[in-house]
């Protein structure tokens, strides 16, 4: 990493509605960049983007994929499913929104801030969506601006 | 002022041995939606809450709060426990309703 010339890259499969295990991924993102000595604020910006992705994985798509790429310079993140798609990707994007059902809420989910924390707290975000396809996020938290 | 002595302050009990009773604590913070306490609480906060589940606990840990605040006697539920001790995240428990609970928090950090 030091030399500027490394890339890390992570991966890890989030299985559809298991909230227990959703969180593992951005727990050990956040582990990986603490040790390789990566500034906290942007530790701390990346795992809580990656972990509203992970949750929306398991609440909305019935799992799926997530890809990280750590260099010196960027945490950049791709989080991919295979799930229903978001028809109204602005809608989905307010604060608030959320389908989310019941059971769902009650274990604290659902308040429609994922999206909006995601976007809050990374550098770059893009959505794209097809509805009964999938969903596709790409999103970096950049080291320097940290 | 740290999470020990802030559980001793206000009378506090840990839910276990505390993992981290160094931390210092800044702040506090109030709520049981989950994408909110990650929004919105800041690192260093003293989260007050009635989720004692496992994302609360992967909640607090990526939001950097320096103790999680179990409010109105909350149970902690399944392996909360248990994942808060390998994660070192500190959790104190109260029968203080959450404002209470946080106006004693306040009180002492002379907030
Ligand atoms: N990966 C996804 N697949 C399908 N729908 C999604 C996905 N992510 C988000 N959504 C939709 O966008 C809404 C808002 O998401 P979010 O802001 O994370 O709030 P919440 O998860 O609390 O509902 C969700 O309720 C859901 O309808
Ligand atoms: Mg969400």
């Amino acid at each position: 990493m030091a030399n500027g010339e490394e890339k890390i890259v992570l991966q890890y499969q989030v299985p559809g509605d298991d909230f227990t295990r959703a969180g593992e991924a951005s727990a050990d993102l956040k582990a990986r960049l603490k040790r390789l000595g990566f500034p906290a604020a942007a530790v701390r910006k990346a795992a809580i983007s990656l972990y509203e992705g992970e949750i929306n994985l398991a609440i909305h798509a019935g799992g799926g994929e997530i890809r990280v790429e750590v260099t010196p310079e960027r945490i950049e993140m791709w989080l991919d499913d295979e799930g229903p798609g978001i028809p109204d990707i602005a809608l989905a994007m307010s604060e608030g929104y959320s389908t989310a059902p019941d059971e769902v809420r009650s274990l604290g989910f659902g308040a429609g801030m994922g999206l909006p924390n995601m976007k809050k707290y990374t550098d770059s975000f893009e959505i794209t969506s097809e509805v009964g396809r999938g969903t596709h996020i790409r999103m970096a938290v950049e080291i320097g601006r940290s | 002022m740290t999470v020990e002595e802030l559980s001793k302050a206000c009378g506090f009990i840990p839910a276990f041995p505390l993992p981290d009773p160094e931390r210092e604590v800044t702040c506090g913070f109030c709520g049981d939606l989950l994408s909110w306490a990650m929004g919105r609480a800041k690192e260093g906060s003293a989260w007050c809450t009635v989720m004692g589940s496992v994302n609360a606990v992967a909640v607090a840990s990526l939001a950097d709060a320096a103790v999680l605040v179990l409010c109105h006697e909350a149970a902690l539920m399944g392996d909360a426990a248990a994942r808060a001790q390998q994660q070192g995240i500190n959790i104190l428990r109260t029968d203080l309703p959450e404002f209470e609970a946080a106006a004693a928090v306040a009180k002492q950090l002379g907030i």
